[in-house]
C-alpha cells in the first residue's frame, strides 16, 4: 500500500515534470531551415567539388596546366588541358573538365596542387535531371563569371543574368562569391 | 440574443425548425472543429519539436485541412476482396455519429443546447460506447490481421478505462444530484471556487477524480499516450489499415470529434461549463452579451484542454499493453471507487 502510494507519487511527479520539459520547448524559437527557401551556410573547410582559384592581381586562373591534379586522381575526372599564350612566361589553362558523376570526393587533386590553383567549393544543391550539367568546365564557369562581373561592372542595370545560366551555376556563384577573396586554399604539399 | 433569438424562433417557428437549425449548427461546428484540430494537433506537434509545423498551404498553414480533405476525397475508395462490405463501411460513419449526437446535449449557454434532456449524461455514455464498436467492426471486418489484433486491444483497452470513467462519472452524479448537465454547470456558478473540479468540502479528492476522468477519456478516445488502436510502430496503422481515402478521413474526423466531445464534457462536468471563473460580471445570464461570454469561457476551457491533450500526445510515449491496463485495474479502478465510497460518505455524515 504505502509502496504503490509512493509509486503513484513519483509517477505522477515525473509525467508532470515531463510535460513542464514540452512546454518550455513549445515557447522557444522553431530550430528549422525551410530548405528549399533556405539553406545553410558551408563552413570553411567543407570539401565540396573543386572550383579554380582566381589570381586576384589578373583575375585569371592561377592553374597553368601542370596536370598534376589529373595525375592524382583516382577516378579519372579530371581533364586538363593548357597552352602557352603569346609573351607568357608559363602555360595556362584552356579547358578543366571535372566529369562530377565520377568525382568521389577525396581531394587528392587539391593537395597534389602546388600552387593552390584549386580549393574545395562551398556548393551543395547540386541536384539535376541533366547528366551534362555534372561534366564541368571549371575553366570556362571561371571565365564566364569575370566576363559577367565585368559586362555589370561596364553597364549596371542592364540585365540581371544571363538566361544560359542553369540553375545549379547560379547558386555556385552566389555561395562561392563571398567566400572567394578571402578564403585560403588548403595548404601547398611540403 | 442567443436567448432572444431562441423564443423567437419557438414562437414563431414550429419546433422543427429549431432543430434542423441546431443540427446544421452542431455538424459544422463539430466538422469545422475535426478540421481544424487536426491543423492544431499538427502546429503543437511541430512547436513542441521546435519545428514551424505546416507553413506552405495559406497562411501559416491555415489551408492546409482543406488541401488535406481534397486530397483524401479524390483518392479510390478501396474494399479488401472478401470482406464484409455493409460492415466495412458502416465502421467510420458509427464511430463520427455518437460524437455528433452526443453534442447534442452539451450546454454551450445556458441556452444554448440543442436538447436540455434530463438524462443528458447518462445518454452521451449510452452513446459513448457504441465507439468501441465501431473499431471493433472496423478492425474485424478488414480481413487484416493487423486490424484484428487492433480491434482485441480497444475492446480490452475500452473495456477497461470504461469502469474508472463510469464509475467518476457516478460521483459526479451523486455530488450534483443530476443527471441534467444544464444543471449540473448552473449549480458551479460564481466563480472558479465553485467549480466541482475544487468543491473538496464534498469530497476531498475531487481534483483526482478530474484527472481520472481526463485520463481515461484520452484512452477512450485512443490518444497517445494510450493509441493502442493505431500504434503505429507496431500495427501500420491499426484497425484503419485497409481504410483509404475518405473513409479514413472519416475515422480520423472522428476521433478529433471525439476529443471535441470528451473536452467539453469535461469542461461541464469539473470546469463550470459556461460559468465565467471570477463570478457574474454582468446581469444574470440572461442578456444576449452574458451568454455570448458564456460561450467564450465554455471555449476557452474547453480548448485549453484540446490543447492539454495534443500536449500529453507529444509528451509521453506510448504505453505497453500490459502497463495500460494495469494503470486501469490496480490503479484508476481502486482509486475512483475510494472516491466513490469516500463522497458518499462523506455526504451521508456532512449534509
Amino acid at each position: 500500500m504505502k509502496n504503490s502510494l509512493k509509486e503513484i507519487a513519483t509517477g505522477f511527479n515525473s509525467l508532470v515534470t515531463g510535460m513542464r520539459i514540452t512546454l518550455g520547448q513549445f515557447f522557444k524559437p522553431s530550430v528549422t531551415v525551410q530548405y528549399p527557401h533556405e539553406s545553410l551556410k558551408m563552413p570553411e573547410r567543407f570539401r565540396g567539388h573543386i572550383v579554380l582559384v582566381r589570381d586576384p592581381e589578373t583575375g585569371k586562373a592561377i592553374c597553368f596546366a601542370c596536370k598534376l591534379c589529373e595525375r592524382a586522381c583516382p577516378s579519372d575526372c579530371i581533364t586538363v588541358e593548357g597552352a602557352k599564350l603569346e609573351g607568357a612566361k608559363k602555360k595556362s589553362v584552356t579547358q578543366y573538365v571535372l566529369d562530377f558523376t565520377k568525382c568521389s570526393l577525396c581531394g587528392s587533386c587539391v593537395e597534389a596542387c602546388r600552387d593552390g590553383a584549386i580549393r574545395y567549393s562551398h556548393e551543395y544543391n547540386l541536384a539535376s535531371t541533366n547528366k551534362d550539367d555534372y561534366i564541368m568546365d571549371l575553366f570556362k564557369r571561371l571565365e564566364d563569371e569575370r566576363l559577367e562581373a565585368e559586362r555589370l561592372e561596364g553597364s549596371p542595370k542592364s540585365e540581371v543574368r544571363s538566361p544560359k545560366a542553369e540553375a545549379p551555376r547560379q547558386e555556385t556563384k552566389a555561395a562561392d562569391q563571398p567566400s572567394t577573396p578571402n578564403s585560403q586554399p588548403p595548404g601547398t604539399p611540403k | 440574443m442567443m436567448a432572444s433569438i431562441s423564443n423567437a424562433i419557438s414562437a414563431l417557428w414550429p419546433e422543427p425548425l429549431r432543430l434542423v437549425l441546431f443540427v446544421v449548427g452542431i455538424m459544422s461546428f463539430v466538422g469545422a472543429n475535426a478540421a481544424y484540430l487536426v491543423w492544431v494537433e499538427r502546429k503543437g506537434a511541430a512547436r513542441f519539436q521546435r519545428r514551424p509545423g505546416p507553413t506552405e498551404v495559406g497562411w501559416a498553414g491555415l489551408l492546409q485541412p482543406i488541401a488535406d480533405a481534397a486530397k483524401l476525397m479524390s483518392k479510390q475508395l478501396i474494399v479488401p476482396a472478401g470482406v464484409d462490405r455493409t460492415l466495412f463501411r458502416v465502421a467510420p460513419l458509427l464511430m463520427m455519429s455518437p460524437a455528433l449526437m452526443s453534442l447534442a446535449v452539451i450546454p454551450f449557454g445556458q441556452h444554448l443546447a440543442a436538447r436540455n434532456i434530463n438524462v443528458g449524461l447518462l445518454m452521451i455514455f449510452a452513446f459513448g460506447s457504441v465507439n468501441v464498436m465501431a473499431i471493433m467492426l472496423g478492425g474485424w471486418s478488414s480481413r487484416n490481421k493487423y486490424a484484428i489484433i487492433s480491434a482485441a486491444r480497444v475492446v480490452s483497452q475500452n473495456v477497461a478505462y470504461e469502469i474508472p470513467m463510469l464509475l467518476v462519472v457516478i460521483t459526479m452524479i451523486m455530488v450534483t444530484g443530476t443527471m441534467n448537465l444544464n444543471e449540473i454547470v448552473l449549480q458551479q456558478a460564481g466563480g472558479f471556487w465553485h467549480w466541482n473540479f475544487f468543491r473538496v468540502w464534498v469530497n476531498p479528492l475531487m481534483p483526482v477524480t478530474f484527472l481520472i476522468f481526463y485520463t481515461c477519456m484520452l484512452a477512450e478516445t485512443n490518444r497517445a499516450p494510450f493509441d493502442m488502436a493505431e500504434a503505429e510502430s507496431e500495427l501500420v496503422a491499426g484497425a484503419y489499415t485497409e481504410y483509404s481515402g475518405m473513409g479514413f478521413g472519416v475515422f480520423f474526423m472522428a476521433e478529433y470529434s471525439n476529443i471535441l466531445l470528451g473536452c467539453a464534457l469535461a469542461t461541464a462536468l469539473f470546469l463550470g461549463g459556461w460559468q465565467s471563473p471570477i463570478g457574474h460580471l454582468l446581469g444574470n445570464w440572461q442578456s444576449t452579451i452574458d451568454v455570448l461570454i458564456g460561450l467564450f469561457w465554455f471555449l476557452v476551457k474547453m480548448y485549453f484542454l484540446i490543447f492539454s491533450v495534443v500536449w500529453i500526445r507529444w509528451t509521453f510515449p506510448r504505453t505497453q499493453f500490459y502497463g495500460l491496463l494495469n494503470l486501469s485495474w490496480k490503479i484508476l479502478i481502486p482509486v475512483s471507487l475510494f472516491t466513490l465510497i469516500l463522497s458518499s460518505a462523506m455526504m451521508k455524515l456532512f449534509r
